[in-house]
């Protein structure tokens, strides 16, 4: 699904944010990246959701290398990713409605095949009665579910989500995980990036990948969460 | 590739549901307003050097090949009959389309105007005229001409009109240039607007632009959503520059009407008269088209950075 080898990340002419990723993330596969605030976990995600070209390395993704891809194929791509922005990033002047169903609209799908699936997905993230409301009438916990709800309508092959329950009551980011594993099961490799030690210990067993100043310090699958559980023994860990 | 080019111009209507996408209404801001000025001025422009070329091409071409004879012969009788012997000598020549010799009372006429009936002596001498119409294919014709002339009366004077008007000439086609030159300068000005007012919009809607991009929006869909709005504010200043320039081409055109005809002589100025309205018609087109390219390039190109 994704392969990073040796793919580093800098903005400008500072000092590299991301250095020497090497991972594989499988398809189907849930990951979950961690790290203080300023390890790269967002840029990282940037890099998963083709945001950004990385300054060195090689990031292959469905199998293909998106590093030196033409740019007009990129949109392709990107529809086959569903992302959970951390500012949410709703289109103001869009209703609710509206704003899940973009990426269909985007995506080229008749009005008319959709309508149920976003109706249904409203009353799923608990948004039924606001369909017509505007993004700055919504609470910060709603408009995180709008973004949850338009990151995965399309069905995506991946979903990144950067820190989706931040401001969500336990109760509704239970709720959302539970809708992450589902999507989980049905084949999307799932990656989200979180340092919420309480919704990492509401998913026993899963794959962790953990960043420490733009380096990634567990190889992914060798880590699990919690610690006591993992069944593997831990690799060496990168410098 | 005609029909690539149509397209990129004229941009395809959008979905009402992508139309949405962009908050704002149809005419946003100044620019249809600035363009309505561009155009306005660049059709005064156009319209002017159009007539200044015309008329300079008038002007060329009917004195190109027309001389007058002077023969200042104080003695009326002598005078009149070199005159004979001029006519008689260019009568049948090749290189001559045409020998008119001017009335004499015609030229006194004229002369009166400038001097009065005072001025006007019976004894005044007044030199005998003959205007001749040279071939205009023949570049040795006046040389003949003014051989066969000194032949028969060496104190005549031979004057092609060309010699001076000439420069009036050369003059009003610099006119004409300057006016290409400000169209020129109009063009860029346009340009230079669509792509200040494009790069606005796109800065003020850059968070939308950003999540569409994202979520997997084809550079053509998001220029789309620009371009055919930018193209509605352009058609719409140049619908207004081009009604008030029609207008002050018209008003100005019927006032001067008979300046025009005195300048201009015989059919000549109806030559090409409809192709100059065909072109300034095609203005106000060009400018909707300039105006959508512009906004389409403009927002490729910023589209090319995001990634």
């Amino acid at each position: 699904m994704v392969r990073f080898e040796n793919v580093g990340l800098r903005y400008g002419t500072g000092s590299e944010t991301l250095s020497d990723l090497s991972f594989t993330l499988q398809p189907g596969g849930f990951y979950m990246l961690t790290g203080a605030s300023g390890a790269g976990k967002t840029s990282l995600l940037k890099l998963l959701y083709l945001a950004m070209r990385p300054s060195r390395g090689l990031i292959r993704l469905f199998g293909e290398d998106v590093v030196t891809m033409k740019r007009d194929r990129l949109p392709g791509f990107r529809r086959r990713i569903g992302v959970v922005f951390q500012d949410f990033r709703l289109v103001p002047h869009l209703s609710v409605f509206d704003n899940i169903a973009l990426p269909l609209r985007v995506a080229g799908v008749a009005e008319e095949d959709f309508e149920t699936a976003v109706t249904e997905m409203l009353a799923w993230v608990g948004l039924a009665d606001r369909a017509s409301a505007r993004p700055a009438t919504l609470s910060g916990g709603e408009q995180q579910r709008v973004a949850i709800a338009r990151a995965v309508i399309g069905r995506p092959e991946m979903l990144v989500a950067d820190e989706p329950t931040g401001n969500v009551d336990p109760e509704m980011a239970a709720r959302l995980m539970h809708l992450f594993k589902a999507l989980n099961k049905l084949g999307t490799t799932i990656v989200i990036a979180t340092h919420d030690a309480h919704l990492l210990s509401s998913l026993p067993g899963i794959q962790l990948m953990r960043l420490d100043r733009g380096r990634i310090a567990d190889p992914v699958g060798m880590l699990k969460y919690p610690p006591g559980k993992t069944t593997s023994k831990p690799a060496e860990r990168r410098p | 590739m005609a029909r690539q080019i149509l397209r990129q111009l004229v941009p395809a209507r959008a979905p009402a549901h992508e139309r949405a996408l962009l908050p704002e209404g149809r005419l946003s801001g100044p620019m249809p307003w600035v363009i309505a000025i561009m155009l306005f001025l660049t059709l005064l422009s156009a319209a002017t050097g159009l007539a200044l070329f015309r008329a300079a091409g008038d002007v060329g071409h009917d004195l190109a090949g027309r001389v007058t004879i002077q023969i200042a012969d104080p003695n009326p009788a002598t005078r009149a009959q070199k005159v004979r012997d001029i006519r008689a000598a260019l009568d049948g020549q090749l290189y001559v389309e045409r020998v008119t010799t001017v009335d004499e009372a015609e030229l006194k006429t004229m002369l009166r105007d400038w001097l009065g009936d005072a001025g006007m002596a019976a004894d005044l001498p007044i030199p005998a005229l003959i205007d001749v119409d040279l071939v205009a294919d023949d570049p040795g014709g006046l040389d003949r001409l003014r051989a066969a002339v000194t032949r028969i009366a060496p104190d005549a004077g031979v004057e092609p009109h060309a010699a001076w008007l000439g420069a009036v000439s050369r003059l009003i086609r610099s006119l004409a240039w300057l006016a290409a030159a400000l169209i020129a300068m109009m063009i860029v000005a346009t340009v230079a607007t669509v792509t200040l007012a494009t790069r606005g919009a796109l800065n003020t809607h850059y968070a939308t632009i950003e999540i569409l991009h994202l979520i997997g929006s084809t550079d053509r869909q998001i220029a789309r959503l620009f371009q055919r709005r930018i193209a509605m504010d352009a058609t719409f200043g140049c619908t207004v520059g081009f009604l008030a320039a029609f207008i002050v081409i018209m008003t100005v055109g019927w006032q001067f009407r008979d300046v025009a005809a005195g300048l201009l002589s015989g059919g000549s100025a109806s030559r090409g008269f409809v192709w100059d309205y065909v072109a300034l018609l095609a203005l106000p087109i060009a400018g909707v088209a300039i105006a959508t390219w512009t906004a389409r390039l403009t927002i490729t190109r910023a589209l090319h950075r995001i990634l």
